[in-house]
């Protein structure tokens, strides 16, 4: 359940970097809506697996390390996803070119993240 | 739509925590070249919505010198008001538009939006009120007409009532002393009303009879929902009334929430709502006479040729054309009502425009909730705006929202309609 929300956010927060891409190369505004969904999913997704994570932390005998790293890294993603939110939710080309940005940065974020929640996983075992 | 839940809490909470905050700032730069600061928008737009309170025993506030009586109440969202030959008041009740939500923003801010409005449902009627002895009291209010579609603008000329309703115009034929419409009426055009994100169609009747002026808003703030959105949109028709053709009058005109003939003249006269999120004090709404044929800049422009960054693509060579508009009444007023005034209504008030401001939401400190005069000089805007009716809102609630203003020039009323409290409120001078 856990890796499922993780690997979700990944798709999700990419799906609002190729809207915006194609927003910004179009103008045609039905992309910039789709990428707010698409990020509003992200958020969801991704705010699910902090509480996992979290839960995940309190029960480790180990607190520190790669499972802190994990949440922080988690944690600041959703941030910059809740900012770019906001960013969507200008009007039309309000939202450019920094939407555009912040999608990057969260994606990348995504997935630098998963990777090492997914490594973490690996090693753990724990289902 | 669980997911929109901490947004919705957390946008509340940070514009709740920006409200109280601040000193009152509601002075606004007015007139022929008003202010216009750079735009500006933070993560979020300011917002401070209506809370709605009830009236109790108070009422608005007037000039030293008038008095104001509520003289109907318990209407369906009254917008429009029209004062037949006879005396006999006509008031359009309706709310219409079908914009549907295309992005999270639109579920969360028309939630928080609709907590400023009223909680009555769409009336899609005209109600007559009759004060028969001249006491004023109105002491019929009958419905004159029902099953219309969020009628708004009206209209009237030599026995024909004109109707704008938000997907057509329509005609009644009317009698003198009728109480009620002997039959359903007549289309003489559909309007545009695919979306209708602004969906008011606001009216006026050239002085012969045979030309009709209908003001259509666009479709977006400001092309949030595409440009196919905005095809005959954010322009001012004019109609035949006899066939039904229409013609573009003028374009790139927001939203013309009221229209008005200039007494005297066959000069047509327009409120407008400007664009929001460029900060508490851009775009002026604004008052105009309309030039046949002009472009008045939206979405590409405001206030002639400042070009808005959020609309792509640009279009250079329309914003050249942009013509600017006569006087500002200040931003986020939301003007929606307007009417010239006549020399009955008092020496101070004798020449000029009332006009009806339903009150801001893109602004941290409000401006609007109340009518003022424009006083005009040489038949063109002259001065700046005097309140006439006062206080819709008071101690950070708000009891009324105005709408459209009518002046009764057969007994010297001013008569406001107000779609919060769901009054007909009339001004007099004081006996």
């Amino acid at each position: 359940m856990h890796a499922t929300l993780l690997a979700g956010t990944v798709p999700l927060f990419l799906g609002a970097l190729l809207s915006d891409i194609a927003y910004y190369r179009t103008y045609e505004v039905q992309w910039t809506n789709f990428a707010s969904w698409l990020i509003a999913g992200a958020l969801v997704f991704c705010g699910l697996a902090i509480v996992f994570a979290l839960v995940n932390l309190l029960r480790a005998a180990q607190k520190k390390g790669r499972p802190l790293l994990y949440l922080v890294l988690l944690a600041i993603t959703w941030v910059i996803g809740f900012i770019n939110a906001l960013e969507h939710a200008k009007d039309a080309w309000a939202a450019m070119p920094l939407g555009l940005g912040l999608s990057l940065v969260a994606t990348l974020l995504a997935c630098v993240t998963t990777g090492i929640g997914l490594a973490k996983r690996r090693a753990g075992g724990a289902a | 739509m669980n997911h929109c839940k901490p947004l919705t809490a957390l946008t509340l909470a940070l514009f709740l925590a920006a409200g109280g905050a601040q000193a009152q700032d509601t002075a606004q730069s007015h007139g022929a070249n008003p202010k216009l600061p750079e735009p500006q928008r933070g993560l979020l737009p300011s917002m401070t919505i209506a809370d709605p309170a009830n009236w109790g025993n108070e009422k608005p506030t007037v000039p030293q010198g008038y008095t104001i009586e509520a003289i109907a109440t318990d209407l369906k969202i009254p917008r429009q008001t029209l004062v037949l030959p006879n005396g006999d008041i006509i008031v359009a009740e309706g709310k219409g538009g079908n914009a549907p939500k295309l992005k999270p923003k639109d579920v969360i801010a028309g939630y928080i939006k609709s907590k400023g409005t009223t909680s009555v449902k769409s009336g899609n009627r005209l109600t007559l009120l009759r004060d028969a002895d001249g006491d004023g009291t109105y002491e019929l209010q009958t419905v004159f007409a029902e099953d219309l579609n969020a009628p708004y603008g009206l209209a009237f000329h030599d026995g024909k009532l004109y109707v704008a309703n938000q997907d057509a115009l329509v005609r009644f034929d009317y009698s003198e002393g009728q109480t009620k419409a002997s039959g359903p009426p007549t289309k003489i055009t559909d309007l545009p009303s695919r979306i209708n994100h602004h969906w008011t169609k606001s009216l006026a009747v050239s002085p012969d009879g045979r030309l009709l002026y209908v003001g259509i808003g666009s479709n977006s703030n400001i092309t949030e929902r595409g440009l196919d959105a905005e095809v005959d949109r954010a322009m001012i028709w004019q109609i035949d009334a006899e066939t039904g053709a229409h013609r573009p009058f003028a374009t790139g005109v927001r939203n013309p929430t009221a229209l008005a003939i200039q007494p005297g003249t066959e000069q047509l006269w327009a409120v407008a709502n400007e664009r929001d999120e460029l900060g508490p004090d851009l775009v002026p709404d604004y008052l105009t006479s309309i030039q046949d044929g002009a472009f008045y800049g939206w979405p590409y422009s405001y206030w002639g040729q400042h070009v808005d960054d959020r609309v792509r693509p640009q279009k250079p060579d329309l914003v050249a054309k942009a013509v600017k508009p006569d006087y500002a009444l200040g931003s986020h007023v939301a003007a929606l009502g307007l009417a010239f005034s006549q020399p009955i209504m008092g020496e101070k008030f004798a020449d000029g425009v009332f006009v009806g401001e339903h009150g801001s939401w893109n602004r941290e400190n409000p401006v609007g909730y109340k009518v003022v005069f424009v006083p005009f000089s040489g038949g063109k805007p002259a001065g700046d705006p005097v309140d006439f009716v006062t206080d819709f809102r008071k101690d950070g609630k708000t009891r009324g929202r105005p709408v459209g203003v009518t002046v009764d020039g057969k007994t010297g009323a001013l008569i406001v309609a107000d779609d919060l409290s769901n009054t007909i409120w009339r001004v007099t001078r004081a006996q």
